[in-house]
């Protein structure tokens, strides 16, 4: 078959996998994960798709209309409407389905074995405590929607505009902004104060990108909707989208005066957008309320629930299971004894002639209903009451507080933090996240000659010179620091041309806007390195002063220059580069380029001297992980220049391909160039960066990095973060390709593609012994996991089958498609975790998303993504615990994670210290309830030997009511909240404390069927010792020697009080609260019982209030407290033996560090004393990784940005609609 | 790009600094609670003290479970009060069917539920279109054997012993659990539109004949209310006071006992005992509790000493050197 041959032999056909791309284009992040079956579309057919599109414009889409100040036209609901107490989502449905069963069980008398309240009160408790965080929740989000919605904008009312409130904002409405406003609604821009209106926003809330972006409204809009008058006329009709979620993306019309203007993403403002450096705009209302894309945004929550959650709902189900067999059982012993007793037994007489069997099936019931506590109601909400608690620990934790950004750390979900303690894996993305992503310019390499290190003027090496004093330039901007003095020295004097030359295309060639502010300037760049570039230019005294459509003016060396701009030839991810065309003031035409190092050399003059030096300085700046950029430039004829101007001007106005028609025009003159030298900029990596990856690892935590970069600069990473080390072996994706392909050979020869089916084989790829890292690209991620044979087969499978064979056949080599893609997937991640690191450069978003999906797939292991950026959205969305580094890139990643803070090294304390202590204190929780609850019931089931069976209750109905919600929760709680084995000081020590978590030592079924055991044992050393003691006699003053009353109340204080010693045994971390807490709930025990078993309650209600007179009667009596002092010591004695052996036999790391937790604490400060915290060690530096970014080129020679003179009319008009016909027709 | 995003986050990430300078830091309080920080006890398990533990409960339990030991056994004279009991083996009285079939209400004395008592009764709540005062099962059921006990002395004739039929059932059972109905002047007239449980040969208002102890607040019937734990159980019947100091309460010598013998318990397989016994400080005749307190302080301390071995043998072991980690 022709699909299945052309997998197997794709290694022998395909060229090998380029290192330097990026496999394929990685801007729709979130859309292609959704749907994965579009992704792996090939380029072509897309391409293909999208041009069918645009021949008949996006009207089929266009459903939604919106009339200008016609709001009837369009009637929408408004706003969040906030929901006020709901009793509880899916999350509960089970549970509560349960207790209603219970409740209705209870109803019927037959079955009936409890008071009503029982259950009910602790279900109302439950519900309580739910519906009360829910409302605080809400009271919450109402009060942020009430400031929010009260926030007040103009709105154009009966012609005039109005003071509105945001919630009295309708679709169709006209409305006016002011500088700094919160934009309202998703708004259609109309005109704004200044030239062509021009609106600048800020949209750090929705990308948090914090440069500021440009929107531009219609020309014709711009021209007549100026004033209010014709705002409050302004009639238009506007089609557009449905709402939806893509923030980058809109497609509609307007229809005004007959002609149709199209929409996109320029002419919108989002809501969530702050209106900046405008004074005031004006615009139309699309969507509002519910519909505006960020609130569209805002309903995609991936539910992410932990491993224990999964593990506790299989127990919920176990318990559940042994309810129903415990019913039973019982029921059918409870059939046998009427059979046998019950049925000859006249006092039983009840009236009924029931069969034994049919008694039996009712007591079935019955006994669900009493022994219906083993299935624990409350836990579910403790569960969440701890949790919050954790995360607000979390909230709360100065240690993971940055100072200088003022940003906390903040748990955004309070669902996931003991997973925080079983981390198997960490993806982390390298920029900003590893590195600081504030680039500083910090040496450069002119002419051959390399630049920036400590030197003085004379070219003397120091180690311990002072900064360069930059006051000789009157725009330095004062914060730029650099030491090599004999740069300047060389700048001064200019006795290099190519000095001077070098620092001057720094200062002309980018995209950078200007921004003067009371003398200050201010640069509003379109990435940081471009940003730190035209900043290091400035200092050297080439500064960047203003420019406008044609021309840019700068300061060299304090004279000022005005240059005429002929092109700006913009950057994009495929150019790696960009050129700008001047013409000097004496007439000369020159090109100024600068990029990637790789596209520079491609395009460079044959004859170039400093080439050789120039490659050794990027070699030398790319081994000390700076970021690198090439500059050259060129001189062009005139002649030459307007032969090319006039394709440049033909490709410009291009109805079809334009973008390429225009990269093939810029490739003809980006040619023959002359190097001038290259430019290293340094992103730093952030403190405490190796410090904390060798924690982790000493965590026995994997760490895997992700990074967009090339392989050099991860490389070069690798080793600075320690991740990698001079005794590692590196692997690389051919040798690794091979060894999977011999694997799967070998794999192949045992039972072909069925051999998973096969007992799996455990043989490691590499021999035992030895440090081995990975580094692969992410073209050969697709090589070896076969990515791009489904491209292929997807074309085919694009033809229709023509037979019924012909499907049978391509289904069955898709499937065998799919199972040796599994395969591979699988193989790979094997070989890959055998790897002390692993490195993925060259990674697209939605690679990093399908790493972590195949380690967590395949692997079964907890992952945790950390990033900072919009293209780490996908993965740490993928990853079980997502991550946000709240940094430069701003909020998108953030709002995504699971957990945020502002630093990498405060991972440490997230998981070595927060989620190692939740995990413990949730699994001693989850223990201790378990036990409780079994503890609690099965005296119950023993009983029932002794009762016919008869579901009789071993205790009062209002000690059942009161057990679980008074006298046994508290405690148990506050463990959960507060225990802590070690200090955080000790866990950070001592990170191989931390496997517990990564095995699931703490609890697991073992652990979980050994607290059933111990709470069975314990339930029956509570029964059949007090059953012992009442055999005969009971009773100092000889009545009531044995009474029923006297043995429940017994019972049930033995169980109070064992409970609570017990969780005092647990509990290592012993405040005052837990003691409190502790003796607080014995105490409440006898106060409450003494209470309900007085005289004067039982006047008030005779029939809920049964046992009168019996805790006073019993409990006066020294016989019945040596039964309770007995059995109370009969069940801890064993646990304390038994723990004290395991202790002293079978320590654990944990319990060794406890037995010296004061000399280790002595020793910590003593070692404070003597030792001087290391530092410096982060200043290692990252290659270089253009951003990916476009520049503002298009809005530079379009001349929207910059302030001119105000067109004449009909000018306008002709422009507006020639840019109309040309977006109609590409 | 999907992002949750709430206007929470659009108030929070306000304008990023708000002029004026009056922007709040967001920095966490330094307090022992928040940083989880609390003075704490952070006790462990050492041989410091887990084995006194065991030393001191060993040595502890084992005397008092001798002094149990010995009292329980020691209650065999009769002197003192002595107590006669009744005993019935194999009578379910904790059987959940019999235990709810009472009506507490109406044996309060609510006049209410005299005359229509609660459902939990069935089928003894009425009877002829009666209510039944007391209902219910466990009433119905009341034992009614009466028990005589005779000394039989050197003389042929013998000597009835002063049962005391008072002084049986706990003084809150008595005074506030049961109670008379209100109004009439005779119990006859207080207990007017009910009829006798079924089973009985008398109303209630003629349990006996002293209005102290007659209706709901006889004893013996406020005694057998009053269900027992266990299917085998013993009830107080009588008390036989102590005469004088010098007197054995029960001299030794022949008895003779009466019964009259109403309630069968054979359909059932039951049996009836007659038991007499003191009491102590530590209640009736039991040597379980006894036995149970010797056995396991003796474990106890044997514990303490297999403890100490172990904790000797691994002592060595356990330095910092081993923190392995």
């Amino acid at each position: 078959m022709n699909t299945e041959r052309d997998s197997e032999t794709t290694f022998e056909e395909d060229s090998q996998p380029n290192d330097e791309v990026v496999p394929y284009s990685d801007d729709e992040t979130e859309d292609e994960l959704e749907d994965q079956e579009s992704t792996v579309e090939p380029e072509q057919i897309r391409a293909n798709r999208e041009v069918e599109d645009n021949r008949e414009p996006f009207r089929k889409d266009c459903t939604w209309q919106v009339k200008a100040n016609n709001r009837k036209y369009h009637e929408q609901p408004q706003f969040m409407n906030t929901k006020f107490f709901c009793i509880k989502e899916s999350k509960y449905r089970a549970a509560n389905m349960y207790f209603l069963v219970l409740l209705i069980l209870q109803a019927i008398p037959q079955i009936s074995t409890l008071a009503w309240y029982t259950t009910l009160v602790p279900l109302l408790l439950v519900l309580g405590i739910t519906a009360i965080k829910d409302l605080v929740d809400d009271v919450a989000r109402h009060k942020m929607d009430k400031e929010v919605n009260n926030r007040t904008c103009e709105v154009i009312k009966d012609g005039r505009f109005k003071i509105a409130k945001w919630k009295e904002i309708q679709v169709g409405d006209v409305i006016r902004l002011k500088k700094n406003d919160f934009i309202p609604a998703d708004i259609l821009l109309l005109s704004s104060s200044e030239p062509n209106s021009l609106c600048y926003v800020e949209t750090a809330e929705l990308d948090g990108e914090t440069n500021l972006k440009f929107k531009m409204a219609l020309e014709i809009t711009d021209q007549y909707l100026q004033t209010e008058d014709t705002l409050a006329t302004f009639d238009g009709f506007v089609e557009c989208e449905e709402p939806n979620n893509r923030l980058d993306k809109f497609t509609g019309t307007l229809l005004w005066r007959k002609k149709s203007f199209p929409l996109d993403a320029d002419k919108i403002l989002l809501r969530g957008c702050v209106i900046r450096n405008t004074d005031f705009c004006h615009g139309l209302v699309i969507f509002a309320g519910a519909d505006t894309k960020i609130m569209k945004n805002s309903g995609k929550t991936r539910f992410k629930r932990t491993k224990i959650d999964y593990l506790m709902n299989y127990m919920v189900y176990t318990i559940f299971v042994v309810l129903i067999l415990v019913s039973a059982g019982l029921a059918i012993g409870h059939a046998y004894w009427e059979a046998q007793v019950g049925n000859y037994s006249w006092y039983l007489y009840d009236g009924e002639n029931a069969t034994p069997s049919y008694r039996g099936f009712l007591n079935f019931w019955g006994y669900i209903i009493v022994l219906n506590t083993m299935v624990p109601i409350s836990l579910y909400v403790s569960v969440e009451v701890i949790r919050l608690g954790q995360s607000h620990f979390i909230n709360w934790d100065l240690q993971m507080y940055y100072s200088e950004k003022d940003t906390p750390a903040k748990a955004r979900t309070t669902t996931l933090n003991e997973q925080l303690g079983q981390i198997h894996y960490i993806f982390s993305d390298k920029t900003g996240t590893l590195t600081q992503n504030i680039m500083t310019f910090k040496k450069c390499c002119i002419n051959g000659q390399i630049y920036g290190d400590h030197r003085d003027a004379s070219q003397h090496n120091h180690n311990k010179i002072e900064q360069v004093d930059f006051s000789w330039n009157t725009f330095a901007d004062g914060k730029f620091a650099f030491y090599d003095h004999y740069l300047i020295e060389q700048i001064q004097s200019g006795k290099e041309q190519e000095v001077r030359q070098f620092f001057f295309l720094l200062a002309v060639c980018h995209t950078v806007m200007v921004d003067r502010n009371d003398g200050q300037l201010n640069y509003q760049a379109a990435s940081p390195d471009e940003g730190a570039l035209v900043s290091a230019a400035r200092n050297f005294g080439f500064t960047f002063l203003a420019r406008t459509q044609n021309t840019i003016t700068i300061s060299e060396l304090g004279t000022e220059r005005t240059y005429s701009v002929l092109a700006i030839l913009d950057f994009n991810s495929d150019r790696k580069r960009m050129s700008i065309i001047i013409r000097t003031p004496e007439g000369n035409i020159r090109l100024y380029c600068k990029g990637a190092d790789t596209v520079i050399y491609e395009r460079l003059h044959q004859m170039n001297p400093s080439k050789q030096e120039t490659q050794d300085a990027l070699d030398i700046f790319a081994s000390e992980t700076l970021r690198t950029l090439c500059l050259c430039y060129k001189e062009i004829e005139e002649k030459e220049f307007a032969e090319w101007n006039k394709k440049f001007m033909a490709a410009s106005v291009a109805t079809t391909n334009r973008d390429e028609a225009l990269d093939k025009v810029y490739e003809e003159i980006e040619k023959d160039l002359i190097l001038l030298g290259a430019t290293a900029i340094e992103d730093k990596l952030q403190d405490g960066v190796p410090e904390t990856i060798s924690k982790l690892a000493k965590a026995d935590i994997k760490i895997w990095v992700l990074t967009g970069d090339k392989k050099e600069t991860a490389e070069n990473i690798g080793f600075a973060c320690e991740l990698l080390t001079e005794d590692t072996t590196i692997c690389y994706g051919e040798d690794i390709n091979s060894l999977i392909h011999t694997r799967m050979e070998n794999q192949r020869n045992r039972g072909g593609v069925y051999a998973k089916f096969a007992p799996p084989v455990h043989e490691p790829f590499f021999p035992a012994g030895g440090n081995r890292a990975l580094i692969i690209t992410g073209s050969w991620l697709n090589e070896i996991l076969l990515e791009k044979k489904t491209k292929r087969s997807k074309i085919l499978n694009l033809k229709f089958p023509r037979t019924e064979e012909e499907r049978r056949m391509r289904t069955q080599s898709k499937r065998r498609l799919e199972a040796k893609k599994e395969q591979r997937q699988k193989n790979f991640v094997d070989l890959a975790c055998e790897c002390s690191a692993v490195i993925c450069c060259r990674v697209t978003p939605k690679q990093k998303a399908m790493v972590v999906d195949l380690v967590k797939r395949y692997k079964k292991a907890i992952t945790l993504a950390i990033g900072d950026g919009a293209n780490d959205v996908n993965m740490i969305k993928t990853a079980h615990i997502g991550v946000g580094i709240s940094g430069q890139e701003g909020m998108q990643a953030v709002m995504s994670s699971d957990y945020s803070f502002a630093q990498f090294r405060y991972l440490q304390r997230l998981l070595l210290v927060h989620g190692r202590w939740s995990y413990i204190r949730m699994c001693k929780f989850l223990r201790y309830f378990f036990y409780k609850n079994f503890a609690f019931t099965l005296v119950h089931f023993w009983y029932s030997f002794f009762n016919g069976y008869s579901a009789q209750t071993a205790y009062e109905d209002w000690f059942i009511t009161l057990y679980n919600v008074l006298y046994s929760s508290l405690p148990v709680l506050l463990m959960g909240l507060l225990d802590q084995d070690v200090s955080d000081k000790l866990s950070l020590r001592f990170p191989g404390l931390y496997v517990v978590g990564q095995r699931d030592l703490l609890f697991n079924y073992r652990r979980f069927f050994v607290s059933l055991l111990h709470g069975i044992l314990t339930s029956m050393i509570l029964f059949f010792i007090p059953l012992g003691a009442y055999l005969q006699t009971v009773g100092q003053d000889g009545e009531a020697p044995s009474d029923y009353q006297s043995f429940a109340v017994t019972i049930a204080s033995a169980l109070v009080i064992t409970v609570n010693f017990q969780i005092g045994l647990d509990t290592s971390y012993w405040t005052f609260v837990n003691a409190f807490s502790i003796f607080g709930s014995i105490a409440l025990y006898f106060g409450i019982m003494f209470d309900f078993h007085s005289a004067g309650i039982h006047v008030l209600f005779p029939s809920a209030f049964q046992f009168t007179g019996t805790a006073s009667n019993a409990l006066r009596q020294p016989y019945i407290w040596l039964t309770i002092i007995l059995t109370v010591a009969v069940c801890l004695l064993p646990v304390i033996a038994i723990r004290f052996l395991s202790m002293t036999i079978w320590p654990s790391e944990s319990d060794k560090i406890q037995k010296h937790r004061k000399r280790l604490k002595a020793e910590e400060q003593w070692q404070r004393r003597q030792s001087v915290f290391r530092r410096g060690a982060s200043s290692r530096r990252s290659a270089y990784a253009f951003s990916h970014q476009r520049g503002y080129a298009d809005l530079i020679s379009s001349g929207r940005s910059i302030r001119k003179k105000r067109a004449p009319l009909d000018a306008i008009v002709a422009e507006g609609t020639a840019e109309y016909r040309r977006r109609v027709d590409s | 790009m999907a992002m949750n995003y709430n206007s929470k986050d659009e108030v929070d990430g306000g304008p990023p600094c708000a002029p004026g300078g009056t922007a709040k830091s967001r920095r966490p309080d330094n307090t022992a609670f928040k940083q989880q920080r609390l003075p704490a006890w952070q006790p462990i398990l050492t041989a410091g003290t887990v084995l006194p533990t065991f030393f001191i409960i060993g040595l502890i339990f084992i005397p008092i479970g001798i002094g149990i030991f010995v009292t329980s056994n020691n209650i065999r004279e009769i002197e003192g009060n002595v107590f006669m009991y009744y005993g019935l083996s194999n009578f379910y009285q904790n059987h959940r069917r019999y235990v709810k079939s009472r009506d507490d209400s109406q044996l309060n004395g609510d006049s209410s539920a005299l005359l229509n008592p609660s459902k939990e009764c069935e089928p003894y709540r009425r009877n002829e279109d009666k209510p039944i005062a007391p209902c219910g099962a466990i009433a119905n059921s009341m034992f009614n054997d009466t028990l005589e006990l005779f000394l039989i002395g050197n003389d042929s004739s013998p000597t009835p012993i002063t049962l005391k039929k008072k002084g049986i059932a706990w003084w809150t059972d008595k005074n506030v659990k049961f109670r008379n109905p209100p109004g009439g002047e005779t119990l006859e007239e207080r207990f007017k539109g009910t009829t006798k449980p079924v089973n009985w040969l008398n109303p209630v208002y003629m349990l006996d004949s002293d209005p102290d102890n007659n209706g709901f607040i006889n004893e013996d019937f406020i005694v057998w209310m009053r269900t027992a734990a266990l299917p085998t159980f013993r009830k107080l019947y009588r008390l036989i006071e102590r005469k004088s100091d010098l007197h054995p309460t029960l001299p030794a010598g022949r008895y003779y006992l009466n019964i009259t013998y109403n309630y069968p318990v054979h359909s059932f397989d039951g049996r009836k005992r007659m038991i007499l016994s003191t009491i102590s400080w530590m209640g009736g005749k039991n040597p379980f509790l006894g036995i149970a307190y010797i056995a396991i302080g003796s474990i106890s301390f044997l514990l303490g000493v297999v403890l100490l071995v172990i904790n000797h043998k691994y002592r060595n072991s356990s330095n910092t050197a081993d923190i392995t980690i």
